[in-house]
């Protein structure tokens, strides 16, 4: 039952091929047995699930039933729910229960969805590797000695593994994609403002964007219809009509453009990474699709931009994290300025602290010009790159990072090589564009992924031209060992 | 040496919207603690902000008041400090785009001269909460009711020059903003807090002195007396050859002194950015005329019309036009009794003291406008005599009966002005009272005037209302003909 997709279950259920709750227990029982190996989950919300599933199957017997109803899946633990731990992977949330949902997460719960619980990540959803949990790194089903990249690295990990066919994420410089590729799935960041942004722990409010974690396109298709929904409770969220994503999946891609920019595919990228993403672009070729190189000049300053704005943003975001009102707290504070020092150091760990310090120092006085004025400029260069490309192109293909997973500890101690990580996906966030990864082949019987990238809202389009792709392939299907 | 004084005044008015400047809480002031913060307002980690359109509405309306630039495009930045009040570490503000830009308001001098002040800018923001420290023995209590209550934050060029004028500033300042309706200017409350920029320079010298922040005071005498008692202490310091530090002070009313808050040695450093979380604010030209078509007759404008249109004294129209309420109510009075002298006279006279007395506001006097109206109608058409007059108003202010010619008539007071009924009243008080008589006879010729003054006592005694007018004639004629 664990292998079914979420359009597999929907249908099962509508089916009457067996209930939510035989599917949700049989789920329940498998993260039991297999995430103590993984580490994929914070919380697992057993009973809550199981209430879901019950009042799900009710629904379905009184004829209420829709496409989502009594569906497990999980929610990243950045997303508030109400009544159930929130962390965040921080210490400093440890102890955090938001009084009130997130939108993603009632748009699941008002479509019927069961959630199994609240899937790791790293703290702040700072890392690509989920080494900064503050819970512990979540482990690759694919080998447990490499990382599942980051910062989704639960959600890419518990899809990865079975556990749930689908799970919420968020991406804000590659906390999607990236964690997809390493993990072989499907993963899709929206354009910024697509979903809404309410009850989800801001990182870097200008960038992060809730997304999909899945094994199809189709199924990323089917979450993007519950996801995708105007709030006016976030004020950057657009005011647009949400299409049915997946009345498009099958259209014809013949004739489709895909651009291939050519500072993507550099020299420093292993040949065979590179040759997986060529032999990908071949398959669309033959489905008619036509390949044009093109240049996104700015790509280069993409990642210092990204490491001015994004910690400059989450050095204000994160001061609500004081110990004064929630959260973490230290022992006897001597006055306001010991209880701020002390829960802060205490509760947040180096990399969170790192770019709390690197943002300060952007935004001080005498240095704010210098960096980030500067980094909003450049941003809209790099915006602006994009804009261009795509007066030519429908689809930009690229590799989703720059290497298959690696091992734990390897780029722990040298944050730079661990920022470069996201050097193919940053700038699809500084230029608020959809982007998704899907798996088009292996190095070293480790998963490779393809990057799309799309024009502003069409995530219709990406998702078309990744349905397509797992409809010719079968690389969407590879379990890891052990886990099939 | 002489000096001169240079003063800026920072005003924060909260903007009198139902609901706070980014959330969907109440921003009505005197609930329990921390009733009154939503989620938003007590920053919880994955809220947003939500801008409070009519935030953006009574700012753009201050702004045209104060004929000032309207920002078609302003932007919010966030302030980041810690501080328990302040939820979120940040304060949500508008540094470079602000709502309103330069404008400016006139003041009145003592010397009745004019006297332009330039405003530098006004722009909106979020108020903090409010740290309690009483009751909490060795910890302090956070309220956050305050905290996302909009607030303008109207900051004036450094033109002001004395105390007296900074005071006529503050006040001119809450006339508008209560006229506007977009302040209710309870300064008890806190709904408007001024800040006091005061520095001195050698008379002559261009460049401005250190200067010192005075923060938080809270009525006009105080704003008055703090920036007085800060000059004193200023030159004090200079005469002797110190310095003045650049720091923020607090202002002691109780000891009529201030006193140093905190040193700014290290300026703070505030690192403000846009916020990503709020779109910028555009608005367009016609948005902008739609509210000038509702702005109300400010109080420049109305002093003006008493003064020319209806011949009141320049001191009585400036004080009439100073409140909205009050102007509000005199003119109601005023037009139904067709004759603003009179009704500016039982304004300031016995209209005041019963609002000192009561120590209330016009709207929550019993009496209304239509009421003193009527009133003064009924002294006009010579039906009251005014100690009748004033005895309906006082029935009226104490509550009793609201209908004035039905309350005329129960107390009595209906003034006799018929000379045949007097005349009858006079007669017999003279034919009750012979010794009396005896004696006014007895009175040589110059000193009868006076020696009448009992027979008046005695007509009115005997009959309520009589119109003393009438009287006067009647007496001296029957005792002429005796």
């Amino acid at each position: 039952m664990h292998n079914k997709t979420i359009a597999e279950i929907s249908r099962d259920l509508a089916a009457g091929e067996y209930s939510s709750t035989e599917i949700t227990t049989d789920l329940l029982a498998r993260v039991k047995d297999l995430d103590k190996g993984l580490n994929s989950f914070i919380t697992v919300t057993e009973e809550q699930a199981l209430a879901q599933a019950k009042a799900a199957d009710e629904r379905r017997a009184a004829g209420n039933a829709t496409a989502w109803t009594g569906v497990p899946m999980a929610h990243k633990d950045i997303f508030c729910t109400k009544g159930v731990l929130t962390t965040c992977g921080s210490k400093m949330l440890g102890n955090f229960e938001a009084p009130y949902d997130a939108t993603v997460v009632e748009n699941f719960s008002n479509a019927g969805a069961v959630s199994l619980g609240k899937t790791n990540m790293d703290e702040f959803a700072m890392g690509s590797s989920n080494e900064t949990s503050y819970f512990g790194p979540v482990k690759n089903p694919w080998d447990k000695d490499r990382v599942p990249g980051g910062s989704s690295g639960g959600s890419a990990a518990a899809v990865a593994a079975r556990l749930v066919p689908g799970a919420t994420a968020t991406d804000t410089g590659g906390s999607i994609r990236q964690p997809a590729a390493l993990c072989g799935i499907t993963g899709l960041k929206p354009t910024y403002g697509r979903v809404s942004r309410w009850g989800m722990i801001a990182f870097a409010s200008s960038l992060d964007q809730a997304g999909t974690m899945t094994r199809t396109v189709e199924d990323s298709a089917m979450m993007m219809n519950v996801m995708a929904s105007f709030d006016k409770k976030d004020s950057t969220c657009v005011e647009r009509d949400v299409p049915d994503y997946t009345s498009t999946l099958n259209d014809s891609i013949e004739g489709m453009t895909i651009g291939l920019p050519t500072e993507y595919f550099r020299d420093d990228i292993s040949a065979e990474m590179q040759q997986q993403v060529r032999n990908a672009i071949a398959e669309y070729e033959k489905m008619g699709a036509k390949v044009k190189e093109i240049s996104l000049p700015n790509t280069h300053l993409s990642v210092p931009t990204y490491y001015v704005v994004a910690p400059a943003e989450c050095s204000a975001n994160l001061s609500r994290m004081d110990g004064v009102r929630f959260g973490y707290r230290c022992e006897d504070p001597k006055d306001i300025e010991d209880l701020y020092c002390r829960s802060r150091g205490e509760g947040f760990g180096n990399e969170v602290k790192r770019r709390i310090m690197v943002g300060a120092y952007a935004l001080s006085a005498g240095f704010y010009d210098a960096y980030y004025k500067k980094a909003q400029q450049v941003r809209r260069l790099i915006k602006n790159d994009f804009v261009e490309a795509f007066k030519d192109v429908d689809v930009i293909m690229s590799p989703t990072s720059p290497t298959p997973a690696f091992k734990f500890g390897e780029k722990t101690d040298d944050p730079v090589a661990m920022y470069l990580e996201d050097i193919f996906t940053i700038a699809t966030n500084l230029a608020g564009l959809p982007g998704m990864s899907v798996p088009c082949g292996q190095v070293n019987n480790l998963p490779v992924g393809l990057q799309l990238i799309g024009n502003y809202f069409d995530e219709a389009r990406i998702l078309n031209a990744g349905h397509k792709f797992q409809q010719a392939t079968d690389w969407h299907l590879k379990a890891p060992q052990g886990i099939e | 040496m002489e000096w001169e004084v240079v003063i800026g005044l920072e005003i924060h008015a909260q903007l009198a919207t139902k609901s706070k400047i980014f959330s969907g809480a109440s921003t009505a002031y005197g609930a329990e603690a921390n009733t009154q913060a939503c989620a938003v307002d007590l920053g919880l980690p994955g809220v947003l902000p939500v801008f409070n359109e009519e935030a953006l509405r009574m700012a753009v309306k201050f702004g045209l008041a104060i004929d000032a630039e309207i920002g078609l495009k302003s932007v919010f930045d966030r302030k980041n400090y810690f501080y328990p009040d302040s939820p979120k570490g940040y304060q949500t503000t508008q540094l470079h785009h602000p709502i309103v830009g330069m404008g400016h308001i006139d003041i009145e001098l003592d010397d009745g001269e004019t006297r332009r002040i330039n405003v530098t800018r006004a722009h909106l923001e979020e108020d903090a909460g409010k740290s309690v420290h009483e009751g909490f023995s060795g910890m302090s209590g956070i309220d956050l009711n305050r905290a996302g209550t909009p607030l303008i934050e109207i900051v004036s060029e450094p033109e002001l020059r004395t105390a007296k004028e900074a005071a006529a500033y503050f006040k001119k300042m809450h006339s508008i903003v209560t006229y506007l309706g977009v302040c209710d200017g309870d300064l008890s409350q806190g709904s408007m807090r001024c800040d006091c920029n005061v520095s001195l320079r050698p008379k002559g010298q261009k460049e401005f002195g250190t200067r010192t922040e005075i923060k938080n005071v809270n009525s006009f005498r105080n704003v008055e007396r703090a920036i007085n008692t800060e000059i004193e202490r200023q030159m004090d310091v200079l005469e002797d050859g110190g310095v003045i530090l650049q720091e923020t002070r607090l202002y002691d009313a109780d000891k009529n002194e201030t006193r140093a808050m905190r040193s700014k040695e290290v300026e703070n450093d505030y690192r403000y950015f846009p916020c990503p979380d709020l779109l910028p604010v555009i608005i367009d030209q016609e948005y902008v005329d739609a509210i000038k078509e509702t702005l109300p007759e400010l109080p420049d404008a109305k002093k003006a019309r008493f003064e020319n249109d209806h011949g009141l004294s320049a001191t009585d129209a400036a004080v009439l036009a100073a409140n909205r309420d009050l102007a509000d109510f005199f003119e109601t009075a005023a037009k139904i009794a067709g004759d603003y002298k009179l009704a500016a006279n039982w304004v300031q006279g016995d209209v005041s003291a019963a609002l000192n007395r009561l120590e209330v506001g016009i709207n929550e006097l019993s009496i209304t406008a239509e009421q003193l109206g009527r009133i003064l109608q009924l002294i006009k058409d010579n039906t009251l005599n005014n100690g009748g007059a004033k005895e309906v108003f006082n029935a009226l202010v104490e509550g009793k009966g609201n209908d004035v010619d039905s309350l005329v008539d129960s107390l009595g007071l209906k003034q006799v002005s018929d000379t045949g009924a007097i005349e009858e009243i006079v007669a017999k008080v003279l034919a009750d009272n012979p010794k009396l008589v005896e004696g006014y006879l007895a009175t040589p010729e110059e000193k009868r005037g006076k020696a009448m003054g009992p027979f008046i006592g005695l007509t009115r005694k005997a009959a309520k209302g009589v119109n003393p007018q009438v009287v006067m004639e009647v007496l001296k004629k029957k005792l002429e003909e005796l």
